[in-house]
C-alpha cells in the first residue's frame, strides 16, 4: 500500500478523454517520476491530486484518506506540498516573509486571526525560517524583495517554503522547465539533498529525461491519458512501448 | 514600546504630537492677514480631518493590504451614523454607547456584504460592493424612511424617548452629545498676538480615537495577520497551496475596515447628531478610494494624508470667492488685477472641483505611489550624497524591500 | 465579440442555445408574473419599449466602455463625460443656429409703445427663412455632423495625450486618472454652460407620440410612445449594428478582434495594433458622443449627467462580462427593460422601492450565478 493511491481515475473535458482509468501507487519515501509526451494527461492528473479538478470517476487516497472534494489548502494541510512549473512565490513580500507564511500555516492551520501579535514575538517560527533559509543558502538574501530574485533563487525559495512545512509528499511539476543546464543540475542536486536528508515522498512530473534518470526510483510513462508502463528507470529506457509513445506520432 | 519597533514607536509619537497640536499647526496665519483664508484650525474642519482619516485608515486595511477594491464602503459609514443617532434618540446622549453600537452594526453589515461579495474578485468584487451600497442608499431614501428619515435625514427631536437622559433640556432645547458631561461642542479660545486658536472637545475626542485606531492599524500591518493579507494580494495560488484559506482572511479585513467606517460614521453623528442617506452614495465611497490612493495605498500614513488633503481642498478652496481674490491682488493695477482674478476664478470657489480633478491627474501621472511616494522622493533627493548607491543595478543587486508604512 | 472569435465547435453553439433558452424562459416567466399581478399585455409592451430607450443609452455607453477595455485594457471612468460632451455638442449647435441679430422695425411697436425690436436668426438671413427655420428645428440631428469629427478629435487627444501612458499601469491608477479627467471635463462644461439643465428640443416632426398599440393589435391609445424615443432606439440599433458590422466584416475590424483576443501574437505578426486601438478609442468616443447628442431631447443636458450614467453603464459592462461587446448590449437592454418593469405602479405596490434597486439586485444575482457576467471571458480583471 503506497502513501498515495490513484485508482481508476478518469476525467473528460467535453469530448476529450484527458484521463482514462489511471492507476498509480506511489510508495512511501520514494521518488516517483511521471513522464509522457505532451497531452498525455500529466498536468490533469496533478490538478486532480491537489484538488483543483474533481475527476469523473475513481479515487485518490493519501495515507488512506480520500483527497477528492477537498480544497487545495485542505490537501496541503494533510501534508502534500506542491512546487510549480513557474515558481509561485509571494512576489511583493520579502524572502524572509515568504518563509514565514508557510510556517505559520503549518502551525496555525488554514486561518488564524493573529492581528495584534507581532512577528518578532514568534521566536520559534523566526528561528525555523532562518534555519530553512540557511539550508538553501539564501540567508543573506532574507530582506530582498522576492520578485527581484533570479529564476533559480525563486525555485530554491519555493522549494524551501514547501519543505519548511515538513510535507510527507512533495509534488513537483516540471521543476526544471525552461532552466539552463547549470540551473537544472543545481536543482537536481538540491532535490537529491532533500531526498537523502528527509523522510519524504516525491512525485515528479517531468519532461527532461536527464532529471528523471538522475533522481527517480520508479517511473510511470503516460500516453493519451492512461499509464503505459511502470518500471525502474533503467528498464524504462529500453522499453519499446515507451519509444513508441514518444516517437510514434501521438505527441 | 507597545509592541512596536523603535522606528515605529518614534513614528507613532510624531503622529500623536501632530494630531494633538493640529489646532496650533493648522492656524499659521494671523487672523487679519490676507492668508488667514488658508487657516484650517477651526473645529468643524479638524473633526472632519480626524473622522475621514479614520475612514481611510480602515479602508486601507482592506484595499492597501489585500488589494480588494471596495466601491461601497460609504454604506458602512452611513449605517454607523444611523445607529449612533438612534442610540442618541433612544438611550443617552453620551457618545460612547452610540459609537459602540455604530461599530457593531456596521461590522454586522460588513460581515453579510463581505461574505457575499468576496465570492468574486477583481472588478466583479468592486461591482458587487457598489451594488450593495447603492441598494442600501436607495432603500434608505425610499422604503426605509421610518428608520432613516428618508430625504430629510434622521434627526433628533424634542420628544425622543431617551431612557437614560432627558428628552429636553430645562430650557426646552434638544440636548447635545457629550462624553460623560463634556459636551462635544465645547471649545476654548486662545488669542496670542494676531493669532486665534480654538481647542475643541469634539476634535480632541476624535483625535484620541483616531490615534487609537491608527495604533491598531499599525499593529495589524506589522502582525502575522497583516502579512497574510499582503500574501493574499500578491499570490492567492501560492496561498492556497500553502494550506491557507484566503477567504476568511479577506473577510476579516473587510469586516475590520467596515467597522472603521462605522466608527467614522458614528463620530460624524457624535459631532453633529444627524444622519442622511447621501453619506452612503457611491460618490462618498469613491471619495475614500481617492483619499487612499492619493495618499498612498498600502502605507500607514498615506490614507490620513489623502483624507486631509481632500478635505482641506473641499473646505478652503471652495471658500475663496471673487471678493477674496480682489482683496489679495488689490496691489496690482486695476486692469491687471481683473485679469488675474479672471484667470484664477474658475479654479476656486464653486470651481474647486476643477482644481481637485487636475491635482488628481497630476498626482496619478507623476506620483504613482501617492503623496507618501512624493515625500520619499523628496527626502531621497535631499539625502543624496556622493557615496555610491548599491541599488543602481536592480537586476543583480536588488535593494531591500521598502518597509510597509513610513 | 470576444465570444464570437472563440466560437466554433458544437459544444459552444450548444451552450449558446441553452443560454438563449434560459433568457427566453426568464422573459416569459417575468411576463406571466406581471400578468398575474394584473398588468395588461399592452402595459407590458409599453414598458418594454420604455426600457429599450433607456437600455439603448446604457448599451451605447457600455459598448464604448467595453470596447476600450477590450482593446486597450483601460478602465475609462471618463467615458460618461464623453456622453455628456456629446449632449453639449447638441446644446451648443442648438444655441449657435439660434443666434440672432436685432433690428428695429419702425413700423411696429411693442407693448410699451416703443419701436419693436425684431430678432432674426443669422441662419435665416444667410440661408433664407425656410432653410434657416428648418436648421433651427432640426438642430439636434444636424449636430451629429459636428459631433462625429469633434468626438473623434476628443477621443484621439485623450488617448494620445493621456491614456496611452496608462496602458501598463494598474487598473486603480487608470480609474483614478480618468476619474480626475471626468471631473475636469464636467467642471469645464459647468463653467461654460452653468449648472442648470438646458432644454434642447427635438424637431417638431417628432413631437408627440406614436400609437404603437394599434400596430400591434391592441386598442387605440394603450401604447403611446413618443416619436423621439422610437428614433433614439432605432438610432442606437443602427449604431450598434454598424460597430458590429465594422468589427466583423472589415479587415481593420478583424485585426482589432484578433488583437482583443491575443494582443501579443497579433503584435508579433508585424501588425501595428496600437494605431488601430487608438482609432478604436476614437470610435468609442464617437459612439458615446452620439448617444449623448441624441439623448439631449430626452433629458435636458446638465454637467453631471455623465457621472450619473457612468455608474450604471459600468454595472452594465460588468454584468455583460468585461470585454464582451455582445454582452454589454444584451445587459444594457435587459437592465433597461427590467428597470421600467420595476417602475410600474402594480409592481411598486407589491414590492415598494424595487424600482430604485432592481438594476443592482439583478447585477448581484447575475454575478453570483455567472461568475464572469453574461458573456465574460475567464481571467479578465479578476486580479
Amino acid at each position: 500500500m503506497g502513501i498515495l493511491e490513484i485508482k481508476g481515475v478518469s476525467k473528460r473535458f467535453g469530448g476529450l478523454k484527458a484521463l482514462d482509468d489511471v492507476n498509480i501507487s506511489i510508495a512511501e519515501n520514494s521518488v516517483h517520476a511521471i513522464i509522457g509526451p505532451n497531452g498525455a494527461g500529466k498536468s490533469t492528473l496533478l490538478n486532480v491530486l491537489v484538488g483543483k479538478l474533481v475527476p469523473d470517476a475513481g479515487s485518490v487516497t493519501f495515507e488512506n484518506q480520500s483527497l477528492l472534494g477537498r480544497k487545495p489548502y485542505e490537501i496541503n494541510q494533510l501534508g502534500v506540498a506542491r512546487v510549480f512549473q513557474t515558481p509561485e512565490i509571494f512576489g511583493d513580500l520579502s524572502v524572509f516573509e515568504n518563509m514565514l507564511v508557510p510556517l505559520f500555516a503549518h502551525r496555525d492551520g488554514t486561518f488564524r486571526m493573529h492581528a495584534y501579535e507581532t512577528i518578532a514575538a514568534e521566536r520559534d517560527i523566526v528561528a525555523a525560517a532562518e534555519a530553512m533559509l540557511d539550508e538553501v543558502n539564501m540567508l543573506e538574501k532574507r530582506d530582498m524583495h522576492a520578485a527581484s530574485l533570479s529564476r533559480g533563487d525563486k525555485r530554491r525559495l519555493e522549494m524551501a517554503m514547501c519543505l519548511s512545512q515538513e510535507p510527507k509528499l512533495l509534488l513537483l511539476d516540471e521543476p526544471t522547465a525552461g532552466m539552463a543546464r547549470a540551473d537544472t543540475n543545481n536543482t537536481i542536486d538540491l532535490l537529491k539533498q532533500i531526498r537523502d536528508k528527509r523522510d519524504i515522498t516525491m512525485a515528479i512530473i517531468e519532461h527532461d529525461m536527464h532529471v528523471v534518470f538522475s533522481l527517480a526510483e520508479r517511473v510511470t510513462v503516460m500516453a493519451q491519458g492512461t499509464p503505459l508502463v511502470e518500471d525502474a528507470p533503467e528498464r524504462i529506457k529500453g522499453n519499446p512501448k515507451v519509444q513508441e509513445a514518444y516517437l510514434g506520432g501521438h505527441g | 514600546m507597545l509592541g512596536l519597533s523603535r522606528k515605529d514607536t518614534s513614528f507613532l509619537l510624531i503622529v500623536i504630537f501632530l494630531t494633538l497640536a493640529t489646532p496650533l499647526l493648522l492656524q499659521p496665519f494671523p487672523e487679519d492677514s490676507a492668508l488667514a483664508q488658508f487657516n484650517a484650525g477651526y473645529p468643524d474642519l479638524m473633526q472632519r480631518f480626524a473622522i475621514f482619516g479614520i475612514f481611510a485608515i480602515g479602508f486601507n486595511i482592506l484595499f492597501g493590504l489585500t488589494g480588494y477594491l471596495s466601491f461601497g464602503h460609504a454604506a458602512f459609514l452611513g449605517v454607523g451614523s444611523y445607529s449612533a443617532v438612534w442610540m442618541f434618540k433612544l438611550l443617552t446622549m453620551n457618545v460612547i454607547p452610540a459609537l459602540i453600537l455604530a461599530v457593531i452594526v456596521s461590522g454586522l453589515f460588513a460581515l453579510l456584504i463581505g461574505y457575499v461579495s468576496l465570492r468574486r474578485s477583481g472588478i466583479y468584487f468592486s461591482i458587487l460592493t457598489l451594488a450593495f451600497a447603492q441598494m442600501m442608499f436607495a432603500l434608505a431614501y425610499s422604503v426605509l424612511t421610518p428608520i432613516t428619515g428618508g430625504e430629510t435625514g434622521l434627526q433628533l427631536s424634542l420628544n425622543d424617548p431617551r431612557i437614560l437622559g432627558v428628552s429636553q433640556t430645562p430650557e426646552g432645547n434638544i440636548p447635545v452629545p457629550h462624553l460623560f458631561g463634556l459636551e462635544m461642542r465645547d471649545s476654548v479660545q486662545w488669542a496670542v498676538g494676531g493669532w486665534e486658536f480654538t481647542f475643541n472637545a469634539g476634535y480632541y475626542f476624535c483625535a484620541v480615537i483616531a490615534i487609537l485606531v491608527f495604533y491598531l492599524s499599525m499593529r495589524i500591518f506589522r502582525s502575522p495577520f497583516g502579512m497574510m493579507l499582503r500574501a493574499v494580494k500578491t499570490n492567492q495560488t501560492r496561498m492556497n497551496y500553502t494550506g491557507l484559506n484566503p477567504r476568511p482572511y479577506t473577510l476579516a479585513a473587510f469586516v475590520i475596515s467596515g467597522m472603521y467606517a462605522g466608527l467614522a460614521g458614528g463620530l460624524m453623528a457624535a459631532m453633529d447628531p444627524l444622519a442622511g442617506a447621501e453619506r452612503m452614495q457611491w460618490t462618498a465611497s469613491g471619495e475614500v478610494v481617492l483619499m487612499t490612493i492619493l495618499g498612498g495605498a498600502g502605507t500607514l500614513m498615506g490614507p490620513v494624508l489623502g483624507a486631509g488633503f481632500i478635505k482641506y481642498f473641499e473646505n478652503i478652496f471652495s471658500k475663496i470667492n471673487d471678493n477674496v481674490l480682489h482683496a489679495w491682488f488689490a496691489f496690482l493695477p486695476d486692469g491687471l488685477e481683473d485679469v488675474v482674478v479672471a484667470i484664477i476664478h474658475p479654479f476656486v470657489g464653486k470651481g474647486w472641483h476643477l482644481t481637485l480633478g487636475i491635482l488628481f491627474m497630476l498626482v496619478v501621472i507623476f506620483l504613482p505611489g501617492g503623496l507618501v511616494e512624493g515625500y520619499r522622493r523628496l527626502t531621497r533627493a535631499f539625502r543624496r550624497t556622493p557615496r555610491p548607491d548599491p541599488r543602481r543595478d536592480p537586476e543583480h543587486h536588488p535593494g531591500p524591500v521598502p518597509h510597509v508604512g513610513e | 465579440m470576444a465570444s464570437m472569435a472563440d466560437m466554433g465547435g458544437g459544444a459552444a453553439i450548444g451552450r449558446r442555445l441553452i443560454n438563449v433558452g434560459i433568457g427566453l424562459a426568464v422573459f416569459v416567466g417575468v411576463w406571466m408574473l406581471l400578468r398575474l399581478i394584473g398588468v395588461s399585455s399592452s402595459g407590458i409592451v409599453l414598458q418594454v419599449l420604455n426600457g429599450l430607450e433607456k437600455g439603448s443609452a446604457y448599451a451605447l455607453i457600455a459598448l464604448g466602455l467595453t470596447l476600450i477595455f477590450g482593446t486597450l485594457g483601460v478602465v475609462n471612468f471618463a467615458h460618461g463625460a464623453l456622453f455628456m460632451l456629446g449632449a453639449f455638442v447638441a446644446v451648443t449647435f442648438n444655441g449657435l443656429v439660434g443666434l440672432s441679430y436685432e433690428e428695429v422695425d419702425p413700423t411696429r411697436t411693442d407693448f410699451l409703445g416703443n419701436p419693436a425690436v425684431i430678432q432674426t436668426p443669422y441662419v435665416e438671413a444667410w440661408f433664407g427663412e425656410a432653410a434657416g427655420q428648418w436648421m433651427i428645428d432640426w438642430s439636434v440631428p444636424l449636430s451629429i455632423l459636428i459631433a462625429v469629427p469633434f468626438m473623434a478629435l476628443v477621443g484621439l487627444v485623450m488617448e494620445r495625450g493621456l491614456i496611452k501612458y496608462f496602458y501598463k499601469r494598474p487598473h486603480a491608477d487608470q480609474i483614478l486618472v480618468t476619474f480626475g479627467l471626468a471631473i475636469v471635463l464636467q467642471e469645464i462644461v459647468k463653467a461654460i454652460y452653468g449648472a442648470n439643465p438646458i432644454p434642447t428640443p427635438a424637431p417638431d416632426a417628432f413631437q408627440g407620440s406614436f400609437d404603437f398599440g394599434v400596430w400591434l393589435g391592441f386598442d387605440a391609445n394603450t401604447i403611446l410612445y413618443p416619436y423621439w424615443r422610437l428614433v433614439y432606439f432605432l438610432f442606437a440599433a443602427v449604431i450598434i449594428a454598424g460597430v458590429f458590422a465594422f468589427l466583423r466584416y472589415t479587415t481593420f475590424g478583424m485585426v482589432v478582434r484578433a488583437g482583443m483576443a491575443d494582443r501579443e501574437t497579433v503584435g508579433l505578426l508585424g501588425i501595428n495594433i496600437d494605431r488601430r486601438f487608438t482609432i478604436m478609442f476614437a470610435i468609442a468616443a464617437v459612439v458615446a458622443g452620439l448617444a449623448g447628442v441624441m439623448y439631449a431631447p430626452i433629458l435636458s443636458p446638465n454637467y453631471h449627467m455623465g457621472m450619473d450614467f457612468l455608474v450604471l453603464s459600468f454595472v452594465v459592462v460588468v454584468v455583460g462580462g468585461m470585454g464582451s461587446l455582445a454582452g454589454a448590449v444584451a445587459a444594457g437592454l435587459i437592465l433597461g427593460i427590467l428597470q421600467s418593469f420595476a417602475s410600474m405602479t402594480e409592481v411598486l405596490e407589491l414590492v415598494p422601492g424595487i424600482n430604485q434597486i432592481i438594476i443592482y439586485l439583478v447585477a448581484i444575482i447575475i454575478l453570483l450565478t455567472r461568475p464572469r457576467g453574461l458573456m465574460g471571458r475567464k481571467g479578465v480583471m479578476e486580479e
